[in-house]
């Protein structure tokens, strides 16, 4: 009974929530990852990307809620994300008619395009507080839990419970259903490999006859779906603020590096990969031996590796290992 | 002359705008926005030294600028006699552990061949030396932190008047620099921008959270100055009849005595407040002077050739036997150095040490925005910049809420998208550094006041 015990403690204070964060970590480094491979620069609005997605996710949702639409049990916003990618969409493609083309044809070395970046950066974060405040908001209706912590003792008879969020549920399904279609889509479509193509060798492409123009624009709207997606999922489980998300490019970049930079699937599971060391080793495992050990051995201390403080940390230093020793990343990526 | 022709014209327009500030809202304004367009210079200087003269990208400024903070306190404050006795002892014997750890590695390096044993070896003496560091450290932070929580709760530093601190404050950041140095520097740059970007973070975090250092999100306030307090100036003689002297226009417009006394007595204190922060700004200068001199000097001496030429064409350097790594590993640290003055500079003219206040926006995004603004490879623009910059920043919100009363001015008071406008005045700063990052990266790439080569 104790080992059940410990293994539903562990599920439900480590594995269930990083699984979820994990998931929208790795939408934003996929993403991240795509327009490194693509478009062969550093995105360091990638964090401000999502808070604009999520932003027009919350303004939908409030109107849709004005208008007395619901989904029931499900959050309305589910039906508000497709109009904030919409918008999401024109915005990235006005962005990079208006900034980064220029760049682009100029054929600018990538560390101006990086820098370019950082003044969208501004610009995105400027219009996201300007518009809706760097106030911390909930946007989630509908049904909190799927399963709580009291009915999953009462059902088992077990001593610790498990708690599962709605959110956390929807997180992984649509993480689930986004990542496959875009495999699908980067693996199947003719599109999508002369995407991969254009990313592995851009003049062997062109020559091939693959449009730029359109591999660009294509990059720049699943950048602008996954960003709204990624940021709005987060939105729904935690909240939404403005400086919350910036601070997510940094675990946002490490997942990308740590994933292999410019492979996409590689970045989907850096996403997990950091979400799972951030939160393993800021656990307190003392409960958990207390359950597994005999009585005799029982820790008196937290067992805590690092204070939970140091969360950003970990993954931060997982990536400098990983750049010392495998600079192309865990899963090669592109070879720098 | 001429050549400089344009650098003396910017300056003029800068101090003039300056000077527009002290007549239009108020001379202790303007000479906080002086002081601390000062600091952002120097903190420009250093990023200038890396990204202008070496090409190379550091986004950890903010680290380093909270590193020059640390510095500050732990030089100036005075040392918390209990606390030492607490845990002192300690502390330095963890901070003996990881010498002789980074000496062990080393030596282990040097001995064996690289192999896998090789590197399980390290792997045990540094899980070793870790968990000897916690079970030492644990108890003695504890107990350290729980001497007087509520005033010190940590170590304190030196009590050396705070002015050292800027020395000490570029030896911290340039230490750190070096260790950045060896594990980032051979990254291609965008790597190396993000892996900067990261450990800045990893340092804030240190600094915030261990209690014992420097207090962490507790705050360190009331640290000493190296220049007058007001109050006591508001007593001194001499200082009044300075103001006396100064203000002889005015006073003499006022037949009654009292009522000129009075008046005196406000000239006064608003006086000292302006004397304080001219102090501070002569000492910020002196210091910008003597960087500009050292850096300009070195820009056009042969080492600096030999930097614009490993900068331009790394590969060509190598070939004609320049040292890399070597060169870049030293431009790092000496421009990391300069924030760390810097940073310490900012500390002492606050007064107070505030963790939770370094963010990257302000701290490294804000500085690299001066840089290209300002002209990377100049040290003149990377001034000019700093001062032109931090200018906007500060004036962006009055700019703001003139520009919206005046397209608005068709709508009522009450309206609602007129008051969210109003609300939201704070945040039209990000979006004019923006606008203005762009604007200058697309048509003026190389900067206000571009990089001039001397030809020889």
């Amino acid at each position: 009974m104790d080992f059940i015990n410990s293994i539903v403690l562990l599920l439900n204070y480590i594995f269930v929530p990083a699984l979820s964060y994990g998931s929208q970590l790795a939408l934003g480094a996929i993403f991240v990852s795509l327009i490194y491979g693509i478009l062969r620069f550093a995105y360091f609005t990638a964090g401000d990307l999502m808070s604009f997605g999520t932003m027009f996710t919350i303004l939908f949702t409030w109107y849709f809620q004005s208008l007395g639409i619901s989904l029931g049990v499900l959050p309305t916003a589910l039906l508000a994300i497709p109009f904030a990618i919409i918008i999401t969409i024109l915005y990235v493609l006005v962005k990079d008619k208006l900034v980064f083309s220029y760049y682009r044809t100029k054929k600018s070395p990538p560390v101006m395009l990086a820098m370019v970046s950082i003044g969208t950066m501004f610009v995105t974060q400027a219009i996201v507080r300007i518009v809706i405040g760097p106030f911390d908001r909930r946007f989630f209706d509908g049904e909190k839990f799927i399963l709580k912590a009291n009915e999953f003792k009462e059902m088992t008879g077990l001593n610790e419970g498990l708690t599962i969020k709605s959110t956390q549920v929807i997180t992984l399904l649509v993480t689930i259903i986004v990542v496959s279609i875009l495999f699908w889509f980067l693996n199947k479509t003719k599109t999508g490999k002369s995407m991969r193509a254009y990313s592995d060798n851009e003049d062997l492409a062109l020559l091939s006859g693959i449009d730029p123009k359109k591999v660009v624009m294509i990059t720049w709207v699943v950048a602008a779906v996954l960003a709204t997606i990624g940021g709005a999922l987060y939105g729904l489980d935690k909240s939404f603020k403005p400086f919350t998300y910036f601070n997510n490019m940094l675990p946002i970049f490490a997942a990308a590096i740590v994933g292999g930079i410019g492979n996409p699937f590689g970045a989907f599971l850096g996403g997990y990969v950091i979400a799972f060391s951030e939160i393993l080793l800021t656990y307190a495992y003392r409960k958990f031996f207390i359950y597994i050990l005999p009585e005799s051995l029982e820790p008196n201390s937290l067992l805590q590796l690092l204070s939970t403080d140091y969360k950003f940390a970990v993954s931060f230093s997982i990536l400098v290992v990983v750049l010392l020793f495998r600079p192309s990343g865990i899963f090669k990526g592109k070879v720098i | 002359m001429k050549q400089y022709g344009d650098v003396i014209l910017a300056y003029s327009i800068m101090l003039g705008l300056i000077v527009l500030v002290g007549f239009l809202q108020s001379w202790s304004i303007a000479l906080s926005i002086l002081c601390f367009c000062l600091i952002s210079a120097v903190m420009t200087m250093g990023a200038n030294i890396q990204w202008g003269y070496a090409g190379l990208i550091n986004f950890g400024i903010m680290g380093y600028t909270a590193l020059g903070g640390l510095a500050a306190v732990l030089v100036s404050v005075p040392p918390v006699k209990e606390a030492w006795q607490a845990g002192g002892a300690q502390i330095v014997l963890c901070a003996l552990i990881i010498v002789s750890m980074v000496f062990g590695t080393r030596f282990i390096i040097n001995k064996y061949q690289k192999s896998n044993k090789r590197n399980y070896i390290i792997a045990f003496v540094i899980i070793v030396g870790l968990i000897f560091i916690r079970l030492i450290s644990g108890p003695a932070i504890h107990l350290i932190e729980s001497v007087n929580p509520a005033t010190t709760g940590f170590l304190g530093g030196m009590g050396l008047p705070i002015i050292f601190s800027w020395i000490v404050g570029a030896f911290f950041a340039g230490a750190l620099a070096y260790i950045i140095g060896k594990i980032a520097l051979g990254l291609r740059a965008d790597y190396l921008a993000i892996a900067t970007l990261l450990i800045s973070e990893i340092v804030i975090a240190v600094i915030k959270h261990e209690d014992w250092l420097a207090r962490g999100v507790k705050n360190v306030i009331g640290l000493k100055r190296p220049v007058p307090y007001e109050i006591d100036l508001q007593t001194k003689q001499w200082f009044i009849n300075l103001v006396e002297k100064f203000n002889k226009g005015t006073l003499d417009l006022v037949a009654d005595a009292l009522e000129k006394e009075q008046l005196l007595k406000q000239l006064v204190i608003d006086g000292s407040t302006v004397f304080v922060k001219l102090c501070y700004a002569g000492l910020f200068s002196i210091v910008v002077v003597l960087l500009l001199i050292v850096t300009q000097k070195a820009l056009y001496s042969p080492w600096g050739r030999m930097m614009r030429a490993i900068r331009d064409n790394e590969e060509a350097a190598n070939a004609m036997g320049k040292n890399v790594v070597k060169q870049h590993l030293l431009i790092f640290v000496l421009g990391s150095a300069v924030v760390g003055i810097a940073g310490a500079m900012m500390v002492t003219y606050d007064g107070l040490f505030t963790p939770g206040s370094y963010r990257p926006m302000r701290y490294t995004f804000l500085i690299w925005v001066m840089v290209i603004v300002g002209g990377s490879g100049n040290n003149f623009g990377s001034i000019l910049g700093g001062f032109a910059v931090w200018f906007l920043w500060i004036e962006a919100a009055p700019m703001a809420l003139f520009l919206i009363n005046f397209f608005t001015s068709g709508l009522a008071e009450t309206n609602a998208f007129k008051i969210h406008l109003i609300n939201s005045i704070p945040y039209f700063r990000f979006l004019m550094m923006g606008i203005g990052l762009l604007l200058i990266m697309r048509y003026k790439p190389k900067g206000i006041l571009p990089e001039k080569i001397r030809k020889m």
